[in-house]
């Protein structure tokens, strides 16, 4: 009798055990899917990229010609459009973040605070496309006939600044598509400003209200230099994001594969090259150059990520060495 | 008396700044739901519901584009789901402190904020090139490897929230961890769980880039995987850009849709959220 029991305890164990040893393998397996997952795009890109980057050397990355009918390619103009738009797009948005995580953590009343947080949040859920179509259809008439010309006549005879803003207004452009990408990384900004801001110990803010401070002063000169590798990184996330977008950019940029100084030409960007010319891309060449256009974007936007990480990793050290 | 007057002005301007500048986020909100309702709204029939994309120039809905995002999403999320859920309880339960996962939550972060059309070009070369033709197959799978990194992150940041009492008190029962983990961690997850879900969800159903040439489009109904489908962002895309009317039309009632489906399924995880822990309130 007892024996019996022993060895259906031991059936059971070895049941356990092995069950043990099934799922935890299954979750390790889950988690090396995840490298596996990162290392096969880096691969894939790079092969398909290759005959294009063996064809056209390093001259791939100067050349601004983009023919397909004489397959000469050359990624310049998009590497340009791309860098623009998101520059010019983070100049735009970063105020209004920080506007509106300060607004958020220092200034809402309670009431206000959750129903104004959801709504950002609930603008960075609409779909990429959405801010595509509205873009094109509401936002570049708008711009064509009331800000551009106003542009044009007041900024274009500046001298140097003036080349900004020269030739018609086309209303699609780079200036739109900047605006677009702009609206679109408000929300990931402002959210990750708010959450560090957010991270800021009582004492620190309560010590310079006693100091006599102002509620500006406090933000400024507390609670910034506190969190000020979180903002590097929060913003650096919006910039991961802007460079990489591709809808919202393709319906309002123009297409066009040209590096024009002006902000209201048409330009083109690396995600909406790929976006508009993939499907309809004849010949190995054309393909894998469009594919290496993908490779230098994966390049940029994986540094300008892993910067970001790096920075909110040292935020969050500090704020668990200060508790 | 003077400095005090610029102290107080300086903090009047940026604080009022601040203000205009939520006020502006919330006005660009607005603009656009407001556009969406009152031109979306003018293309809502039962036609729309009941009938394929039209030919240029015909009349039509958009049902099988409905169809094959449905059908897509759904997929995608079931090949997801799973992974990303597994993943994440690795990095939470097992290899929370191992080095291996400080790498994966790297690589986890890289992917989650990876371009997707990148994720397009990835699939593109390593299923529609083998297989030789577009398919919905390969759009799902697309859409699977965005929410993959989702489901990891929330299902970790949810796993961590159950108390470490818990799983002490199981353990002190005799239950392996395997056990521990599905029948006391997962339960009290649940709620947290279903929350992230409900994002990959909202994630992948309005993602448009990484379907362009996977999943490609299909003007007919089509209910073979191993075929071109259409599906919503992409039926979207290409008639918003069609000089017709009523192709144009039609994408201004399916971007309302789908803008629709993805706020309910937004607020819908933040309601569970909530539920979950009525103190702190949603943080994201």
């Amino acid at each position: 009798m007892n024996s019996a029991v022993a060895i259906a305890d031991t059936r059971y164990a070895a049941g356990q055990r092995l069950r043990e040893k099934l799922f935890r393998g299954a979750t390790l397996a889950a988690a090396l899917l995840v490298l596996i997952l990162l290392g096969g795009v880096a691969l894939s890109l790079l092969k398909g990229a290759w005959p294009a980057f063996a064809h056209f050397k390093f001259a791939f990355l100067t050349r601004e010609i983009w023919n397909p009918v004489t397959d000469e390619y050359g990624a310049l103009a998009p590497v340009y459009g791309t860098l623009v738009t998101s520059l010019l797009a983070m100049l735009i948005a970063i105020p209004i973040s920080f506007g509106i995580a300060i607004f958020l953590t220092e200034l809402a009343p309670l009431w206000l605070k959750r129903p104004v947080g959801v709504a950002i949040e609930l603008l960075a859920a609409v779909p990429s496309i959405i801010f595509g179509i509205w873009g094109l259809f509401v936002l570049a008439p708008i711009l064509q006939r009331h800000v551009q010309p106003w542009l044009i006549e007041w900024l274009g005879p500046l001298p140097l600044l003036g080349k900004l803003f020269q030739g018609p207004p086309f209303g699609i452009g780079v200036l739109t598509a900047s605006i677009v990408l702009a609206i679109m990384v408000l929300p990931f900004i402002s959210a990750v400003m708010r959450d560090v801001f957010e991270t800021v110990p009582d004492v620190l803010k309560e010590s310079g209200y006693g100091l006599g401070a102002t509620t500006w002063e406090v933000i400024w000169k507390v609670v910034v230099p506190y969190t000020r590798s979180g903002i590097v990184g929060g913003i650096m996330l919006g910039l991961g994001r802007a460079l990489g977008e591709t809808m919202a950019v393709t319906f309002v940029i123009g297409n066009a594969h040209r590096v024009s100084p002006s902000l209201l030409a048409p330009g083109t960007t690396i995600s909406a090259s790929i976006a508009n010319e993939f499907t309809e891309a004849v010949g190995d060449l054309y393909t894998s150059s469009l594919v290496a256009l993908g490779a230098l974007l994966f390049l940029i936007t994986f540094s300008v990520i892993a910067a970001a990480r790096f920075m909110l990793l040292r935020l969050d050290r500090k704020a668990l060495s200060s508790v | 008396m003077n400095r005090r007057l610029i102290r107080k002005t300086a903090n009047g301007i940026a604080l009022g700044l601040s203000a205009l500048a939520t006020a502006v986020g919330l006005f660009c909100l607005g603009a656009i739901l407001w556009t969406l309702i009152s031109s979306g709204l003018a293309g809502m029939s039962v036609a729309l519901f009941t009938q394929n994309t039209p030919p240029p120039g015909g009349s039509g809905g958009i049902l099988n584009a409905i169809y094959g995002s449905v059908v897509m999403t759904l997929i995608g999320i079931l090949i997801g789901a799973p992974v990303g859920m597994l993943a994440g309880t690795y990095l939470a339960e097992y290899g929370r402190a191992a080095r291996l996962s400080s790498v994966i939550r790297f690589v986890n972060d890289v992917l989650l904020s990876a371009p997707s059309i990148i994720i397009g070009l990835f699939i593109y070369e390593i299923l529609v090139v083998r297989m030789g033709h577009f398919s919905a197959l390969a759009g799902a799978v697309a859409l699977a490897v965005i929410a993959i990194p989702v489901t990891v992150r929330t299902t970790e940041d949810m796993l961590n929230l159950v108390p470490q009492g818990m799983k002490d008190a199981s353990t002190a029962l005799g239950a392996y961890p395997w056990r521990t983990i599905t029948s006391v961690i997962y339960p009290a997850a649940r709620s947290g769980i279903v929350t992230g879900l409900l994002l990959a969800v909202a994630r992948i159903s309005g993602e448009t880039a990484p379907l362009l040439f996977t999943a490609l489009n299909n003007q007919f109904w089509s209910t073979n995987l191993r075929a071109p489908m259409a599906n919503l962002p992409v039926v979207i895309f290409q008639f918003a850009l069609s000089p017709y009317k009523n192709w144009q039309q039609l994408a201004w009632s399916g971007a309302l849709l789908i803008t629709l489906a993805i706020l309910i399924l937004s607020i819908t995880a933040r309601v569970v959220v909530s539920a979950l822990n009525p103190g702190g309130g949603a943080q994201r």
